[in-house]
């Protein structure tokens, strides 16, 4: 049980950061402020300017 | 004594394991007449990368790249909490698998089934064995150990600033001939279809419900919203039925491929100049959960299900007359497969963001390695999709209209008298169970692939009658992330230019300066865009001309990657492990110089740019006749200069070897200083 519980943190730890969620409470945590829009907003603006530079495979 | 068993054990299962995979790659090599069970594939392929992972790559982590677990790696020494993070390995797995896996691997396998399913097997699994999970495995090392430098940077380091150049232009050049195909395969898969174009469609209000609901009700739950764009798209599938029967809006999305070419021109230029992150984060959010989980969906499928396969080992077109794409099997098999096999983008993606997020070297053997690995399934799995269909039935959806007519009886008895039957009645049928007009002539492989995941899933989820909703979710899938890659990838491209431009007059290098955002977003746009526009009016359906030409581009970053990762391996003193690189790099050179040679030069006119252009000249003129020269003589031209500069590189590269190996240059690796890890400390 402990492993299959293990084997599914991992798996929603992987699609968290896959999908940018595990990006965004980093921001929050880094920032120091609650979730909100305008803090969601304030991340996505800084994380395009990194995220447009990674290419995506064919 | 319990080592002694433990190690017998071993051994005998992981002989167990060769023998079962030797049976098993023999069955699929050898078997010929009747048609074979698909599981024949995904047992061989299970075998060859189970021994390939635990012997080959453990040999190379060990002799020739020496990981040290003790090393610091970038993640943990610059760590900011953005771009350098530790991060879980499975995380990174998944990450790096993500960015990987686009439609390259499912749409080049079902091109080259036209050789029968032998010789794509035989490629996928071989090729990414001892050649892409080699590159992706060693460049993610080098560029870990280098600070996460790009492979454009450790070019330009290792081998000099032509190398760096040159891997420079490659990524340019090849980014704009695979937006060009990419936009080819969604023009060829829509056209003329009001359900795949309504349901597509959707996809962008849905996006902007996506951007709303993350921005104003439940910020950044990306997952939570994912899934609920997935049931929505879903929802769009279902009403694209009646979209597509309904006289009024039918011809509202009934659109032919001119139309939709220029459509997506336009989309390709306002995702790229335009701050349109409410609609396009979402699409890539949603197009990541549909992709994975219809990859997932697919490998059960085929399992559980496990289909036979119709298409023979090897069919008469192995001589180069295929209709699909002109050229033998040798070198065309190995462009035409590239990303399920290696592929030089992969380096791009390897130096990217992944080395920043390893937390230790030894993870780079998993990360690295075991994903291509994992692409290389997604392309069997293609495989598998295309060949389960009638031979007959493969050929007429995807040869074009200038090899086997327009009129569909004629196309039949063409098909037919190359010894595949297949009656107009019959794809009559299909095309109504899959709810098309017609589906001859859909060139460039999505819908091919569509119809083979269809077929598959029909079979027991639904029957017949549910047909029509699998092949649009494969064809929805298949479009909504060929346009995320043509949103991001444009992007990419723009910025790439933008960073040059700002060496000449530093304003254009600002990302935020809206004269140098639209100016160089038209470059780029103009660029794919021409080669889409040509692939549209094209007679012989445009993948005939372009996916050779993407394949070649490639295969050629590919050859770059490998010049990289060999001089290393030499200037580290490992020059006896060199083979490990140098014969996928021989067997590349090989490949692409043939084909580039094939493309430029053959005499026959399906095959050569430049006999084709002969062969118009000289055929009675019409309005199209001057364009269709030029742009042979443009795509000759252009494979040329791809095969210049690589040549380049190599001749750069091997004068770096001989002049380590006589020891009259000193061998200077860049890589970052030694420094040992707290995470090691820690656990100690």
């Amino acid at each position: 049980m402990k492993r299959i519980l293990s084997v599914a943190g991992t798996l929603i730890a992987a699609l968290q950061e896959i999908f940018d969620e595990a990006a965004y409470a980093r921001f929050l945590s880094r920032s120091g402020v609650a979730s909100s829009g305008k803090a969601y907003a304030a991340f996505r603006r800084e994380f395009e300017e990194a995220k447009v530079r990674r290419p995506k495979c064919c | 004594m319990l080592l002694g068993m433990n190690k017998t054990l071993a051994l005998l299962m992981w002989g167990a394991v060769a023998v079962f995979g030797a049976v098993a790659v023999g069955a699929v090599a050898l078997h010929r007449g009747e048609p074979i069970n698909a599981l024949w594939l995904v047992a061989a392929a299970t075998c060859c990368y189970a021994l390939a992972y635990r012997f080959y790559s453990k040999f190379i982590a060990a002799k020739i790249l020496v990981l040290d677990g003790s090393r610091a790696t970038p993640a943990e020494r610059l760590e900011n909490g953005r771009d350098f993070l530790v991060t879980n390995k499975w995380v990174v797995f998944g990450h790096h698998f993500a960015a990987i896996a686009g439609p390259g691997p499912l749409v080049g396998p079902v091109l080259a089934a036209q050789f029968g399913y032998l010789p794509g097997t035989m490629w996928v699994l071989a090729g990414a064995v001892f050649a892409g999970c080699v590159q992706d495995f060693v460049i993610l090392l080098f560029s870990v150990r280098r600070d996460g430098k790009s492979l454009t940077e450790m070019a330009k380091d290792e081998i000099g600033i032509v190398g760096g150049f040159v891997a420079y232009a490659a990524v340019i050049a090849i980014l704009v001939i695979l937006l060009g195909v990419a936009a080819l395969i969604v023009v060829n898969a829509l056209k003329n279809s009001p359900w795949g174009t309504f349901t597509i469609a959707m996809t962008m209000p849905i996006a902007l419900l996506m951007g709303v609901y993350l921005r104003r009700i439940r910020p950044g739950k990306v997952l939570e919203v994912s899934g609920l764009g997935f049931v929505l798209v879903l929802a769009a599938i279902w009403g694209g039925r009646y979209v597509s029967q309904n006289a009024v809006l039918a011809p509202m999305f009934s659109f032919g491929a001119p139309t939709l070419a220029i459509l997506i021109i336009v989309y390709g230029f306002a995702a790229s100049a335009l701050p349109v992150w409410l609609l396009l984060a979402p699409r890539d959010y949603l197009s990541t959960f549909v992709k994975l989980g219809t990859i997932a969906l697919l490998g059960l499928g085929i399992v559980a299900l496990h289909p036979t396969l119709h298409m023979p080992a090897l069919t008469r077109f192995v001589d180069g007359s295929g209709p699909v794409f002109a050229g033998k099997i040798f070198p065309f098999a190995f462009i035409t497969i590239a990303c399920g096999a290696i592929s030089g983008f992969h380096a791009l993606i390897s130096s990217g963001t992944t080395p920043k997020l390893i937390a230790r070297e030894t993870e780079t053997r998993m990360v690295g390695y075991g994903a291509m690995m994992c692409e290389s399934a997604v392309a069997i799995m293609a495989i598998v999709a295309a060949c389960v269909m009638e031979p007959g039935v493969y050929f007429a959806i995807n040869s074009p209209a200038g090899i086997v007519g327009q009129a569909p009886a004629a196309a039949a008895a063409t098909i037919s008298g190359w010894g595949f039957p297949v009656t107009a009645a019959e794809m009559q049928a299909l095309a109504h169970a899959v709810g098309e007009q017609t589906l001859y002539n859909r060139t460039g492989g999505a819908p091919a692939f569509a119809v083979g995941m269809a077929h598959i899933f029909s079979r027991s989820l639904g029957g017949e009658s549910v047909m029509a909703l699998w092949y649009h979710f494969a064809l929805m899938f298949e479009a909504l992330f060929i346009l995320t890659v043509l949103d991001a990838g444009t992007r990419v491209a723009r910025f790439m230019v933008q960073d040059a431009l700002g060496h000449v007059y530093r304003p254009l290098g600002r990302t935020s300066w809206y004269p140098s955002i639209l100016a160089t977003s038209a470059l780029i746009v103009a660029l794919w865009g021409y080669f889409l526009w040509q692939g549209v009016k094209d007679p012989l359906g445009g993948i005939n001309s372009l996916w050779p030409l993407f394949g070649i581009s490639n295969q050629l970053l590919a050859t770059v990657a490998l010049c990289v990762a060999t001089t290393i391996i030499i200037k580290t003193h490992r020059a006896k492990y060199a083979a490990v690189t140098l014969a996928p790099l021989a067997w590349l050179v090989a490949v692409t110089f043939t084909a580039s040679w094939h493309k430029v030069f053959d005499s026959n006119p399906r095959v050569g740019f430049l006999a084709q252009a002969q062969a118009l000249a000289a055929a009675p003129a019409t309005s199209a006749t001057g364009r269709l020269i030029f742009n042979n003589r443009l795509d000759a031209a252009v494979t040329g200069i791809l095969v210049a500069m690589v040549t380049l590189v190599l001749l750069e590269s091997a004068r770096q070897w001989l002049g380590i190996l006589r020891g009259t240059r000193e061998a200077r690796v860049r890589e970052a200083p030694f420094v040992r890890t707290r995470l090691v400390e820690e656990e100690g």
